[in-house]
């Protein structure tokens, strides 16, 4: 382990961190635009030209507002929560490859933190362990919204985390590789390789659970503001809340890497073009959620429960065995 | 950008565009139930949804209106801060100072005091109309006599201090703004009948 290859992967790091982290400020904003003009509204407008330093100006609200902890919070689990959704969505992108190599000065840079051979298994994972965010911060909070939104979300996480691998594992068998380099390369010969033709049943299944994974409507009754305020987050404040916000929003923009590398041929052959296309395709799955959030209502979480095991479980598992049958022969 | 709302009849009537929602029956059985489950899920409600906002972002007719920059069309006969008018051709004040709206004000928020002047006519020195305590109810407009006090269009009366009160300067006409013929007749609540001229008769002068 040299020298180079430390300081290479803290400068990636940081560059990572840095990135999504505003874009999950810019995520907001977009949001907040997007919603606005599918409902006849102009959204931000006062802050900056056309409302861009709104971004900056709530980042300066939630930094300088008061921390505070309520009395019967369980202490220590309720401050840690946030950053266990924090960390655990940026963790997860070490393993995403988000551009394809490329040289500077003859040096070549795999924008990869880490390139482990059980690539999508470990994001996967730690996508999982950011459960248990909302899922502490809420039981902590001695708030029963902040419990229900507790509850609701361990049950979501789990029973979607059987939609999400088994999806997967369709493709993973064809592929025959858990790294997502590998994936990519796959699916490299242009968009006629491309996963989602011949598992379009599995990237169905994995955008829906993607929805779940993410707590986005038509799934979001972990927060659901108009049933249980805003569920775990309803007591905290200023940057511990924040941080609730950060996660959810890069872990957003994770799952759209991970949607379109795993099934929509990623970046491609490595050239500018495919990066580029892949830069495309995450932006238009981002904007999916944003435009089903404007279009669709939510649905009760036994609904969702209905949906996870009676239809879309024997679904993938049927994906899974029909995928093996036609590989055998 | 936006849309300005034109004033129409807005009462509901039975020719008015409410209808009954057709809702079909819950199905009980478990072979209904899975109809309707493949019946939805095929149906591509879902995708109608998304292409309707999907159309109205892209048609982008926005309906925001940036208020402290633009305002809303407001109804003529609307009743916020008071004003007081002029008589059209002399400049004269058109209060009397009859005493009539301070009397009829059922919040009791109307103050003035008044004097006989120099040409023996009487004057009003001070009147004021504490806006803290009036309703709008418009019961001052209506029984003016004169049609001096009447309703303005200045609905924005939020204030630092309670003593903030409409006094007199405030509500009358300024005369350079009554020669530039900006003074509006008021067409609200206890004005004049449109066609109301052709009703005046003379006055008999052989009592
Ligand atoms: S509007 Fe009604 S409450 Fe207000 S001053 Fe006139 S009579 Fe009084
Ligand atoms: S009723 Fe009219 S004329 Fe009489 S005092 Fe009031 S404003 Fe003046």
């Amino acid at each position: 382990m040299d020298v180079a290859f430390i300081i290479e992967t803290i400068a990636k790091i940081v560059v990572i961190l840095l990135i999504f982290s505003a874009l999950a400020g810019l995520g907001t904003y977009f949001e907040r635009k997007v919603l606005a003009f599918m409902q006849r509204r102009l959204g931000p407008m006062h802050v900056g030209p056309f409302g861009l330093l709104q971004v900056a100006a709530d980042g300066i609200k939630l930094f300088t507002k008061e921390d505070i902890i309520p009395q019967n919070v369980v202490k220590p689990i309720f401050k840690i929560a946030p950053i266990i959704t924090a960390a655990t969505a940026f963790m997860a992108s070490a393993a995403i490859p988000f551009w394809p190599q490329f040289t500077v000065f003859g040096y070549t840079v795999h924008p990869i933190v880490a390139d482990i051979n059980v690539g999508i298994l470990y994001v996967l994972a730690i996508m999982a362990i950011g459960l248990y965010g909302p899922l502490l911060g809420g039981m902590a909070s001695a708030n029963k919204w902040s419990l229900i939104s507790a509850a609701r979300s361990a049950a979501i996480f789990i029973s979607y985390e059987v939609i999400t691998g088994l999806a997967l594992l369709a493709p993973l068998m064809m592929v025959g590789s858990l790294s997502l380099i590998d994936i990519n390369n796959y699916q490299a010969g242009g968009i006629t390789h491309w996963i989602v033709w011949s598992q379009p049943v599995a990237f169905v299944l994995f955008w829906i659970a993607a929805f779940a994974e993410t707590g986005r409507t038509p799934f979001h009754l972990v927060a659901n503001d108009h049933e249980i305020i805003d569920g775990f987050g309803t007591e905290y404040s200023g940057m511990r809340w924040g941080m609730f916000f950060i996660g959810e929003y890069a872990n957003m923009f994770f799952i759209s890497f991970v949607i379109s590398i795993v099934f929509l041929g990623g970046f491609g052959d490595g050239t500018i073009a495919g990066a580029i296309q892949l830069l495309l395709k995450v932006s238009f799955f981002f904007f999916f959620f944003l435009w089903t959030r404007a279009a669709w209502p939510d649905i009760r979480p036994d609904q969702l429960m209905w949906l996870c095991w009676k239809v879309l479980m024997p679904i993938a598992v049927l994906n899974v065995v029909g995928t093996g049958i036609v590989m055998m022969f | 950008m936006h849309h300005e709302e034109v004033f129409t009849d807005r009462n509901v009537s039975e020719s008015s565009a409410y209808y009954y929602v057709d809702i079909e029956n819950y199905p009980t059985t478990g072979w209904d139930k899975f109809k309707q489950v493949v019946k939805r899920t095929f149906s591509g409600e879902l995708f109608v949804g998304l292409w309707v906002v999907l159309r109205e972002m892209i048609k982008f007719d926005i309906h925001t209106v940036q208020y402290p920059l633009e305002k809303l069309p407001i109804g003529p006969r609307y009743r916020a801060v008071h004003k007081l008018l002029r008589l059209w051709e002399s400049g004269y004040e058109r209060c009397i100072g009859c005493g009539l709206c301070e009397k009829i004000c059922i919040s009791d928020c109307i103050r003035m005091d008044t004097r006989i002047d120099e040409n023996s006519r009487k004057e009003v020195t001070e009147y004021s109309i504490n806006l803290g305590r009036c309703i709008f109810c418009g019961y001052c407009a209506e029984v003016c006599p004169e049609l001096a006090i009447v309703h303005g269009q200045r609905y924005e009366n939020a204030s630092e201090q309670r003593a903030h009160f409409v006094i007199k300067d405030d509500m009358l006409t300024p005369l350079d703004m009554l020669k530039a013929g900006e003074q509006a007749e008021y067409p609200g609540f206890g004005a004049i009948i449109p066609g109301s001229d052709a009703s005046v008769k003379k006055t008999p002068l052989a009592y």
